[in-house]
């Protein structure tokens, strides 16, 4: 039997729907869908399919045009009025961390103050200790005092891995994690994803179009013209 | 721990050439700004300073242009008019006054000076009463004059090591080449006292070939009614009266424009770095959209951003203000020569006198100038949302 603690993400009836003059999209069509605490999902679809705009619902980076998202049984949308950018960047430092296709490290920051760098902003308690130990965990302890423009892609995104854990995130979200990477460098980041949800219990939703990496995840949605499939 | 600061100190390290152009324009206009505000508080201590020095506040003469007499008081200069020593008298009886002397002002045209000659002046006070009103002049070498009609000369700092003088030798009054033993030479005023040389009165009346004078100084009591005192002075027969006061009034006067081009000047600095400070911070947030985006997704609230993007203006502004205040304290000699070749008068000693007070006040106006250019582009950068800059991409 499942209690609302055990639920990371409840998402009912998503709806976005965006205008490009007078003409009306549907990026995502009422989506149900409900994600465990520990599970790894990931998202599939061709583009323009919706999986980014479902994923920047879940991470309230959006708001949605109707329809309610939970998370851990506290309800976020749903209440019929949009959140403004303040709530929402304060749901999102209590809950998500995020990984992009593009890094977006400092370039003038080395490798450990660009780890560190959201705790400059917002802290949880013990979260410096986090940044010696992510380091550790991503194998990036030797290279904590190179700059981001001396390091490698894969490199670049196992920062950009540590920097999104650094104040401990429910959920990781990640878009086209391995977008900007060639082969053997994305079997890499997706084995240290696979790696921290087996470990650490981490909650991972990841969008991606490469079918082998969302193989690695536990349960994998298809997204097709706004709506989602298990598969 | 990394701080805001370091982000916002890194953040400018980006773009080297760009961050150091806009730290050049903000220590240009700093420099402007402090050497104009140091030259404001100097000239008039200077101008105070050599009035002071005068020893007395009024001066007595000959009817003619009061301006041509005030710059014959400070500078030197030939033409002036006569009157009869007889007028001490009566001045000595009005009510108001302590002190008086009597002056004879001579010039005389010296071939050897400079390439095509140049005026040499001399200054005939009387022993007897000239030293009382200026108890402070001290003799690096020697003493005032031996008596009322030695053939003697008392040189100003300056003065004696311009013509290379020591005490004991013989100076030549030019056109009459009549030899004066130097008995005293005077430590520096930092006043026009420097550049003067001093003869006993009867000395000068004699080779000059006169029993009159040019000037008569005044100094006056203490609860004396300066207006009235001026009035009544007026009364005497072909006399007018110079007030220091007024001296200093007519120029400042006479520099008022100059302060206010200057201003102007500074002004126009000003608003040329502010456009520079708005258009680097501007330029680096817009390129930057995506990271500020990404920085709000890991916590940072709008009011954050501001505050970062503040502080790159806060820091480029106190970095480009300090040297600019080192610019105008290392360049302030400089500043002082260009100021005295278009200045109409300009009294002896620094003219821009820059201290901490002034330092500090400049480098307030720029920081709070900076700031304000920062509120745009910090609000700009504080009110981009992370979806939509990611988007973007």
């Amino acid at each position: 039997m499942m209690t609302e603690n055990d639920w990371s993400l409840k998402a009912r009836d998503l709806t976005r729907v965006y205008h490009r003059g007078s003409e009306e999209i549907r990026a995502l069509d009422g989506v149900s869908l409900s994600i465990r605490r520990g599970e790894f999902v990931s998202f599939m679809g061709s583009s323009g399919s919706g999986k980014t705009t479902l994923i920047n619902l879940l991470g309230c980076l959006d708001n949605p045009t109707s329809g309610a998202l939970e998370l851990a049984g506290k309800s976020i949308f749903g209440a019929g009025k949009p959140l403004g950018e303040r709530e929402l960047t304060r749901v999102r430092r209590e809950v998500f961390g995020y990984i992009f296709q593009n890094f977006y490290l400092i370039p003038t920051l080395t490798v450990q103050e660009n780890v560190a760098l959201p705790l400059a902003f917002y802290r949880k308690p013990g979260a410096e200790e986090e940044v010696e130990r992510l380091l550790k965990l991503l194998g990036m302890e030797q290279r904590r005092d190179h700059l981001p423009g001396q390091i490698s892609g894969g490199e670049m995104q196992r920062v950009a891995i540590a920097r999104a854990l650094v104040n401990r995130p429910e959920i990781l979200l990640a878009d086209e994690p391995t977008g900007n990477l060639d082969t053997r460098r994305a079997t890499e980041i997706g084995e240290v994803l696979q790696e921290l949800n087996r470990s650490s219990g981490l909650t991972i939703v990841m969008v991606t179009h490469n079918p082998g990496l969302a193989r690695l995840a536990g349960r994998q949605i298809e997204m097709r013209d706004g709506l989602a499939y298990e598969s | 721990m990394i701080t805001p600061f370091q982000i916002a100190y890194k953040n400018l390290l980006r773009k080297k050439v760009r961050s150091l152009l806009t730290l050049v324009g903000i220590m240009l206009s700093t420099w402007v700004l402090v050497s104009l505000f140091g030259f404001n508080r100097g000239y008039e201590a200077a101008l105070n300073r050599d009035i002071d020095n005068m020893g007395y506040q009024l001066m007595v003469m000959a009817k003619g242009c009061p301006y041509e007499a005030a710059t014959m008081m400070l500078q030197g200069g030939k033409g002036l008019r006569y009157m009869e020593p007889s007028m001490v008298n009566d001045i000595l009886k009005e009510p108001g006054v302590a002190k008086v002397t009597p002056i004879l002002m001579q010039a005389f045209f010296d071939p050897n000076k400079g390439e095509s000659g140049g005026i040499a002046g001399f200054y005939g006070v009387d022993p007897a009463s000239y030293p009382a009103l200026k108890p402070f002049l001290r003799f690096r070498k020697g003493g005032w004059f031996h008596d009322s009609a030695a053939a003697e000369v008392v040189m100003g700092y300056e003065a004696a090591e311009l013509e290379q003088r020591e005490v004991g030798d013989l100076t030549m009054v030019p056109e009459k080449n009549v030899p004066l033993k130097v008995v005293g030479i005077l430590e520096r005023t930092g006043s026009q006292d420097d550049g003067t040389i001093f003869v006993p009165l009867k000395t000068l009346q004699r080779i000059s070939q006169t029993d009159q004078i040019t000037t008569i100084g005044i100094k006056v009591k203490k609860d004396a009614d300066m207006e009235k005192l001026e009035n009544r002075l007026y009364q005497l027969k072909d006399v007018q009266v110079v007030s220091f006061s007024q001296v200093k009034q007519t120029v400042m006067k006479l520099i008022s424009t100059a302060r206010v081009m200057v201003f102007s000047i500074a002004i126009v600095a000003l608003l040329i770095a502010m456009v520079g400070v708005v258009n680097t911070v501007l330029m680096s947030v817009l390129e930057r959209r995506q990271e500020i985006g990404i920085l709000k997704t890991m916590g940072a609230m709008p009011g954050d951003i501001f505050r970062l993007v503040w502080t790159e203006t806060l820091i480029l502004c106190t970095l480009g203000g300090v040297a600019g205040i080192g610019f105008a304290l290392l360049f302030a000699r400089v500043t002082d020569m260009l100021a005295r070749r278009v200045l109409p008068y300009a009294p002896s000693g620094g003219l821009v006198a820059i201290d901490l007070r002034i330092s500090l006040l400049a480098l307030s106006i720029i920081v709070a100038v900076g700031l304000l250019s920062g509120l745009y582009p910090a609000w700009k950068a504080g009110s981009i949302r992370p979806l939509e800059s990611i988007r973007g991409e």
